[in-house]
């Protein structure tokens, strides 16, 4: 043992990189410190490495290049039954021959735990999903959320420090997928331990997550607590993949400390803030949240708004949804939310909008 | 549903009376029987055409040709299948022959009970041939199925890896015995034995038999593979399980179901085998199959009848247990989520 792991880095991705082929890199130079008892996500479309990173960490993919530290101590070379980490699979996973009871016992056998030992962990781990009395039952019998929770209890049972997910809601319903998320957090926090959580579905990453690490085409593009990841993308793939966002394009007009002054492909003018341009005269996409944006604002006389034509209104209870053409864009979004004063647009007509400059930010083109 | 009148319902007895009468009047018993039998399936035949009761099984829309069409085609498959089970039937009576003779006696046909005995079962159980012969048998099929069933599935489940190179090569090489016609094999084997020293021993044949029997096991794993979920193989790692133990506690479960039906085949493929082992095997590993070879060709007697018989009994017992097995595997693979 060389060195101990301090609470911030108690899962090492260090300048790792992974290859099927040899030729195409799948994970490009992936530095990433997980902290411990951190609920981490890592967030992306399929194929961006993220499931490929879980994988490593897993053990059942070697990274090409790179080391991957557990605990301060590099984990390449150890087998996956030797690393003791919990992990919840896409599709459950749990084994069909055996009851709910003997799949929640099978790591403590393999751990050589007395007998009676172990039906009390069992018995306890079921009770603490609202399970207790399933234990007798085949996997088959259960519903998926059932068998979710019964995979999310395995994962636990023999106290792991880091538990991995991959995908673990994917096949359940909206509703029991929402339920579920509150669970695992809620169980995560309460046991303390860390996770590991890869998802293709933001809100999934938004709601349960400490930090979330968006990947795409191999790399972290951000890596921020949720709030931050929406409210402060770092670049117009973060801004596009998370929620739903407006894009205008222009070129930037002036910077002025924290507003860039953009002209819009139309010629019109429009304050955002800077975030990755640096000089006048460089190409920029600007991005504004659909609930951001005001309808014939009130924001000051030297602030800029533009001419928009109402293409469509949607009715969606608790939010008006408002498709408009601004700047040459047919799927301007505005979101409003259904108060009892709040005017609903006719199409056809023609409305200003506006935002404050900070809620609209300047990103590469 | 029409209900059915009271003489629709007596007609295939009256049939069955009537033709029993005839037949008894012209020529006893036995055609007393057989006409008992053509006049039951007589008489409800005609109510059955005169009612259109022939309608109720087809649904309502089919044309006189469709329907037609769908009672040919149960009578040819149903006469596919008399063609392969009646050679098989035929034995077994002829077994409980009283005679030393392959044919039906005069009275056999009449029900006679003096037609009858058991004695070509006596003597299969007091000949020292034929019960040395079953003592081989027993001997060489359990050691060439154990071989089989654990080369096959090891084989198996090593051809079933996608990173294992030249796959579909090596599944072929090791499924030739089964394509190969068997004397060619019988003959390789036999020049290849003699001159490594296992021509004419015990483990030759077992070894033999196993090479026959390693292609089913590995076709029925390799079936019972392709359902199976990686990942359950994964999570047992993860959890912490060595390779070995994931095998054992999860992997072989799951195939069992696979391995055993292959094993049956492979028991059944060396306990029939005949070709091979008059090549490979001396004096001393005389099988069954050998024997009733030598039975027919050198003393024709009913015994071999009997034994058939037996063989027949424990062939339907065998497939019996591979269907409840399937069965079984069903279940369970219904039961594998996702």
């Amino acid at each position: 043992m060389s060195q101990s792991s301090t609470r911030a880095d108690f899962v090492v991705f260090d300048r790792v990189q992974k290859s099927y082929d040899g030729e195409t890199l799948v994970v490009k130079d992936l530095n990433l410190s997980i902290g411990k008892g951190e609920f981490l996500t890592m967030l992306g479309p399929s194929g961006s490495g993220k499931t490929t990173c879980l994988m490593m960490l897993a053990g059942f993919e070697t990274a090409t290049h790179g080391d991957i530290l557990l605990d301060g101590k590099p984990i390449n070379n150890i087998s996956p039954h030797k690393r003791g980490i919990g992990m919840v699979f896409q599709n459950y996973a749990l084994f069909p021959h055996m009851t709910i009871a003997e799949n929640l016992s099978f790591p403590l056998e393999v751990r050589k735990m007395g007998r009676s030992e172990r039906e009390e962990r069992v018995q306890r781990a079921l009770d603490l999903v609202q399970m207790g009395e399933f234990g007798g039952r085949r996997p088959a019998q259960l519903s998926g959320g059932q068998q979710q929770r019964v995979a999310l209890t395995r994962a636990l049972v023999f106290e792991p420090d880091l538990v991995l997910m991959d995908e673990p809601l994917g096949a359940l319903d909206k509703q029991l997928r929402e339920t579920m998320q509150f669970e695992i957090k809620r169980i995560a926090d309460d046991l303390g331990i860390t996770v590991v959580y890869v998802t293709h579905d933001q809100t999934e990453a938004l709601t349960m997550s400490d930090r979330v690490a968006v990947f795409e085409d191999g790399r972290i593009q951000q890596l921020a607590p949720p709030d931050e990841l929406y409210e402060a993308p770092k670049n117009s793939f973060v801004a596009q993949f998370i929620g739903e966002n407006n894009t205008l394009e222009g070129v930037v007009q002036e910077i002025n400390g924290d507003v860039a002054l953009v002209k819009l492909d139309d010629d019109s003018l429009i304050d955002a803030k800077p975030v990755n341009v640096s000089a006048a005269g460089e190409r920029t996409t600007v991005s504004i949240r659909p609930e951001r944006v005001e309808i014939n604002p009130d924001l000051g006389a030297d602030a800029h708004t533009l001419k928009a034509d109402v293409l469509e209104f949607i009715y969606m209870g608790d939010v008006f949804r408002t498709r408009l053409r601004v700047a040459g864009n047919d799927n301007f979004i505005v979101k409003t939310r259904n108060r009892a004063d709040q005017a609903r647009l006719e199409p056809g007509t023609q409305v200003d909008i506006g935002w404050l400059p900070q809620d609209c930010r300047a990103l590469d083109a | 549903m029409t209900t059915r009148s009271p003489l629709s319902l007596a007609a295939p007895w009256l049939g069955a009376a009537l033709l029993a009468l005839i037949g008894f009047a012209t020529a006893g018993v036995p055609y007393a029987l057989l006409g008992a039998i053509s006049g039951f399936i007589l008489g409800w035949l005609i109510f059955w055409i005169a009612q259109r009761r022939y309608r109720q099984s087809v649904p309502t829309y089919y044309t006189a040709g469709q329907t037609l069409w769908y009672y040919t085609f149960r009578v040819i498959a149903g006469a596919i299948f008399l063609f392969l089970i009646t050679p098989i039937l035929v034995v077994m009576p002829l077994s409980f022959n009283a005679q030393d003779f392959f044919t039906f006696t005069p009275e056999m046909l009449a029900f006679d009970p003096a037609g009858y005995s058991l004695k070509h079962y006596r003597d299969f159980f007091n000949n020292d041939d034929w019960q040395n012969a079953v003592r081989n048998s027993i001997r060489i099929a359990p050691m060439a199925t154990l071989l089989s069933v654990t080369f096959g599935t090891l084989a198996a489940i090593g051809l079933s890896q996608p990173h294992v190179p030249f796959r579909r090569a090596i599944m072929a090489i090791l499924i030739s015995p089964m394509i190969v016609p068997l004397i060619i094999s019988a003959a390789g084997m036999y020049f290849f034995y003699s001159r490594i020293g296992l021509q004419g021993t015990y483990m030759g044949v077992v070894l033999a038999h196993a090479a026959l029997g390693i292609p089913f096991v590995i076709i029925t794993v390799t079936a019972t593979l392709v359902g199976f979920d990686n990942s359950l193989t994964r999570a047992a790692a993860n959890m912490g399980a060595s390779p070995v133990r994931t095998f054992f506690k999860v992997q072989m479960p799951l195939i069992l179901p696979g391995v055993i039906s292959g094993g049956l085949f492979a028991f059944i493929t060396s306990f029939d085998e005949v070709v091979v082992v008059l090549f490979v095997g001396s004096a001393g590993q005389k099988t069954l199959p050998w024997q009733m070879f030598t039975g027919l060709r050198e003393q024709i007697s009913p015994t071999i009848l009997a034994v058939a018989t037996l063989l027949v009994v424990i062939s339907v017992l065998l497939l019996t247990t591979l269907e409840l097995l399937r069965r079984r595997s069903e279940r369970l693979r219904g039961m594998s989520p996702g």
